[in-house]
Parts: structure tokens; C-alpha cells; sequence
């Protein structure tokens, strides 16, 4: 009758295993970081500016959209817009938020709750990976959360100090960085035909999407339409 | 000067809708049943959000991307490792770029 957890569900073990773990695609937050940082200066941001939103909102796509709407001059900042795009574009985080439930008990609400706001999606994707392989833990969302957060804040402000010396990350093909970890991390998701139904509607319903409506409402509407898809189609094969 | 209290008001704004949506998500979910229907629906949202990320990136880019996503998912089949996958799709599409 021992209380002590495995030493591999130790907090610290695990939230160590999230941050390494969550390497590879802070390689691409930093990219993003770095390009974010010198648009920001580009738009007018000030270096403490760069520090608070980063520090502060930790939302990579709800930040570029920020830099168009951004103007130099306090009188004229559109201090509604931003904070409607910024609510519009981060909507897709419930669905995101939601799948990580079975991270905490019924009684660990609050503590989830406070704890979203370093979840961003490539921390994310890394820990419901490793929750589809029946792992994943508290510790190893927040190792990834950290380091994450870490990366933004620094990148952002490297690219902010460095100006102008890097502009185009597409040259070293860095942009492709987002998407090829996305895509393994979906074949490392499969777990058999259920998983079928799902992908390809969610797939094709985010193509349609965002060739016809503006921003990322396609991330959205295929998400939510794909997994009912996937629901629905559970829900047939049961009853037969 | 370091900032302006409308630039203050637009981040704190911007930051406080932002984590009520990350706050929100989680907190519906434990709202909702935890087995049948709604259980199963929440299941399988990681792989249809996924997914949605990845497809459009892939039919509207260029022939470069198309290849650069076949060696990636090829070599996280075989190596089932994520930084191996990940660096060869940078590779293949800075090489892609350079010949096509």
C-alpha cells in the first residue's frame, strides 16, 4: 500500500518530458516569434508593447491580425476592433480547451480553468497526442506551456531589437515548419477507420471554408463539423 | 515614452477575452455528459481540428508544399519521431523551392 505515484507521473518528470517533448514545434513558435517581433516594430509598437502583448495575450494568429489594425498614433487605435478580432480569432481555443477535460478531475475546475491560458495550439496538439497514447498529464501540458512561453516572449523581442536583419522566414522554408509538425502529429493521432470519417470531413469542409470566408474561421467550422461528423458516425455503427 | 493608456487598454482587452475563451472551452466541456453522444463528439476533436489546420495548407499551396508534406508524413511513418518528420519537411521544401 503505497501512496507515491510511479516516478514516472512525478510532476516534475513530467512536466520536464513536456517541455522536451515540445521541442520541434518550438521551433516553429520561435519562427513565428522572430517575424511576429519585427512586424510589431514595423506597425509601431514600442519594445515594452512587444513585452506586454506577448506576455500578456500569448496568441500567436490574434497578434498578426493585431499588427493590421495597430496605428502609431494612441488617439487613433482602434481599441474595440482589436479586442472583437482577438475574441474572433481565438474562438477556436473552446474547442481546443475543451478535449483537455480529461487532464483534471471534477474538483480541479478552478485550477484547469487558470491554467488554459498558456495552453496555445502547439502545446495543444502536443499533449492531446500523447493523451490519445493513453499518457499526458497536468505536468507535461505545463513543461510544454512554459517553454513555449518562454520562446514567444524572447523571439518576439529578438525580432523586435534585431529590426529589419530578418524579414522573410519563407526563404529558409521555416513557414513550412507549422504545418509539417501539425501533419505527424495527425498521423500519430491515427488509431484505426474511426478515425476516417472525421478527417476527411474535417478536411474537406476547412478547404471549402477557407477559400470562401476570410481569416480562420476555417480552423472552426472544420473542427466542430468534422468531429460531430465522427460522433454521428460512432453513433450509427453502434446501433447496428 | 513606453506606451499609451489606449494601447494599454487595447492589450489588457485583448489579453482578457483571449483567456476567457481558453478558460471557457474547458470549463463548457466539464458541463457537458461524459459519456455518449457529447463524450464522443469531444473525442474526436483533436484529429478534426488537426486536420482543418493542415488540408488547406496543403491544396492551395504550391507543388513544393505537396511534396514537402509527402516526405514528412513519410518519415514520421518510418520514424515515428516528430523533429525527424518535422526537420525533413523544412528541408525538403527549402530544397523544393530552390529547384521547381
Amino acid at each position: 500500500m503505497s501512496t507515491l505515484a510511479p516516478a514516472s507521473y512525478r510532476f516534475s518528470d513530467q512536466f520536464y518530458a513536456g517541455a522536451r517533448a515540445c521541442i520541434p514545434v518550438c521551433i516553429s513558435v520561435a519562427a513565428y516569434g522572430v517575424v511576429w517581433g519585427v512586424l510589431a516594430r514595423g506597425a509601431g509598437l514600442s519594445l515594452f508593447e512587444v513585452i506586454l502583448m506577448s506576455g500578456l495575450v500569448f496568441a500567436g494568429s490574434a497578434q498578426f491580425v493585431a499588427l493590421d489594425l495597430w496605428t502609431a498614433t494612441p488617439s487613433s487605435l482602434p481599441i474595440g476592433p482589436l479586442i472583437l478580432a482577438a475574441l474572433i480569432v481565438n474562438l477556436r481555443y473552446l474547442l481546443l480547451t475543451a478535449t483537455l477535460r480529461p487532464l483534471f478531475r471534477p474538483d480541479q475546475q478552478l485550477k484547469g480553468a487558470l491554467m488554459m491560458g498558456i495552453v496555445s495550439d502547439e502545446t495543444w496538439a502536443m499533449t492531446v497526442g500523447e493523451m490519445s497514447k493513453g499518457r499526458g498529464t497536468i505536468g507535461f501540458l505545463l513543461g510544454g506551456g512554459v517553454l513555449a512561453y518562454c520562446v514567444w516572449m524572447a523571439t518576439t523581442v529578438t525580432g523586435h531589437v534585431l529590426g529589419s536583419a530578418i524579414d522573410d522566414p519563407t526563404k529558409y522554408g521555416l513557414d513550412f515548419a507549422f504545418t509539417a509538425t501539425f501533419l505527424a502529429l495527425l498521423l500519430g493521432m491515427w488509431k484505426g477507420k474511426g478515425d476516417l470519417v472525421p478527417w476527411i470531413v474535417a478536411a474537406l469542409v476547412a478547404i471549402v471554408s477557407a477559400k470562401y470566408i476570410e481569416g480562420s474561421w476555417y480552423i472552426l467550422i472544420g473542427g466542430i463539423v468534422g468531429s460531430l461528423a465522427g460522433a454521428i458516425a460512432e453513433r450509427l455503427r453502434h446501433a447496428h | 515614452m513606453l506606451t499609451s493608456p489606449e494601447a494599454l487598454l487595447a492589450i489588457f482587452g485583448m489579453a482578457l477575452v483571449t483567456f476567457a475563451v481558453k478558460a471557457g472551452g474547458l470549463l463548457l466541456a466539464n458541463r457537458l455528459p461524459r459519456e455518449g453522444f457529447a463524450a464522443s463528439w469531444l473525442r474526436h476533436i483533436p484529429g478534426a481540428v488537426l486536420a482543418s489546420l493542415v488540408a488547406p495548407a496543403l491544396v492551395t499551396g504550391s507543388a513544393a508544399e505537396v511534396i514537402a508534406a509527402a516526405v514528412t508524413g513519410l518519415v514520421f511513418v518510418v520514424s515515428r519521431n516528430l523533429f525527424a518528420a518535422m526537420a525533413s519537411g523544412v528541408l525538403a521544401v527549402f530544397l523544393a523551392r530552390l529547384v521547381l
